[in-house]
């Protein structure tokens, strides 16, 4: 009981990521058949993957014939921001979180399934991140599957309108915190301040690279200045 | 070349990158320093993220902006993520029919 109560919970916490997901699978899944990829393939890459950005350069190797090396190390660098919230994850997890579940969980390691894990206090738990994956998977792959096969019956404005979601969510999930600690307002301010430099001065960073970079010097300076008792841990 | 072996490449590689530090990060990391570097990451990855995605999210730049004002207004209120998210989008829906 107590195991459905969390699968649950987590399943509950993954509607919002699902619903975000949705919209942005449904646009991978308009661009994967654009490029001549099947509805199926469609479908399978988006159950693999579970990613975004990792994904949309993937199919695009896929349409130009590249080669598996090239394949392989586009997916690296994108991806690359996974392994950084992966071991930050692998600090807050309960101790029945063994290692099945860690190989078995470590597929739902996304940008946004991270912020939600992240971001609690209690150790995750293992039926608790799968209840999350469940969901958000869903969303996912019934996106693209929609998406690719029936994305130009939406109206246009309806589908960009979708596509700030998960940013909302995101917002949703920084600002409460960032209202109760200033070295969190402070590392926000200074990450967004910097991926706007990056994106506008450096356009040639990519955006994986850009996520890495910025996440990376905001927390450093964040752990230079205010660095967190085990009892402070916000 | 055969599609199936993109994908096993490119699924192998993202799985491996999950994988390997999830599974074998299992002793606790003392270092204050670390420690407090891990606590800011979730803050900052998303930060950088969101900011400036948003503005572009919906391909218009009004539009965007008044569904990020919603929901920074929303999300100073605490209200629930999906009520943040949802309020965003329809903002931004709502905008585009204004005639300017």
């Amino acid at each position: 009981m107590k195991k459905q109560s969390l699968l649950l919970s987590g399943m509950k916490d993954g509607i919002p990521i699902a619903l975000g997901y949705l919209s942005v699978s449904f646009g991978f899944g308009i661009t994967a058949v654009g490029l001549g990829i099947s509805v199926l393939n469609s479908f399978i890459i988006s159950l693999t993957n579970l990613t975004s950005a990792g994904q949309a350069q993937g199919v695009s190797i896929i349409a130009a014939n590249g080669s598996l090396l090239e394949m392989a190390l586009v997916q690296l660098i994108i991806n690359m921001r996974y392994a950084l919230m992966a071991i930050s994850l692998s600090q807050n997890l309960d101790k029945s979180f063994r290692l099945r579940h860690r190989l078995i969980a470590a597929y739902g390691i996304t940008d946004e399934i991270f912020a939600v894990c992240a971001t609690r206090k209690e150790p995750i738990k293992p039926m608790y991140m799968y209840g999350i994956i469940i969901v958000s998977t869903a969303g996912w792959t019934s996106g693209t599957v929609l998406g690719a096969s029936a994305g130009t019956l939406l109206p246009s404005n309806l589908i960009s309108a979708f596509g700030i979601m998960l940013y909302g969510m995101f917002l949703a999930i920084i600002i409460p915190p960032a209202k109760k600690s200033f070295s969190v307002l402070l590392v926000i301010m200074v990450s967004a301040g910097l991926s706007t430099i990056c994106k506008y001065l450096l356009p040639f960073i990519s955006g994986g690279f850009t996520v890495i970079i910025c996440g990376i010097a905001a927390s450093l300076i964040g752990a230079l200045l205010f660095p967190v008792g085990e009892e402070k841990k916000a | 070349m055969s599609i199936a072996l993109y994908i096993l490449v490119m699924a192998g590689v993202t799985y491996l990158i999950r994988m390997l530090p999830f599974a074998f990060f299992q002793k606790k990391i003392k270092s204050v320093f670390v420690r407090s570097f891990l606590h800011y990451i979730p803050y900052a990855v998303l930060s950088a993220m969101t900011i400036p995605a948003i503005f572009y999210s919906t391909g218009n730049f009004i539009t965007a902006a008044a569904g990020t004002v919603v929901a920074l207004i929303l999300a100073y209120f605490n209200l629930p993520l999906i009520v943040v998210a949802l309020a965003a989008s329809l903002t931004a829906f709502g905008i585009d029919f204004l005639p300017f």
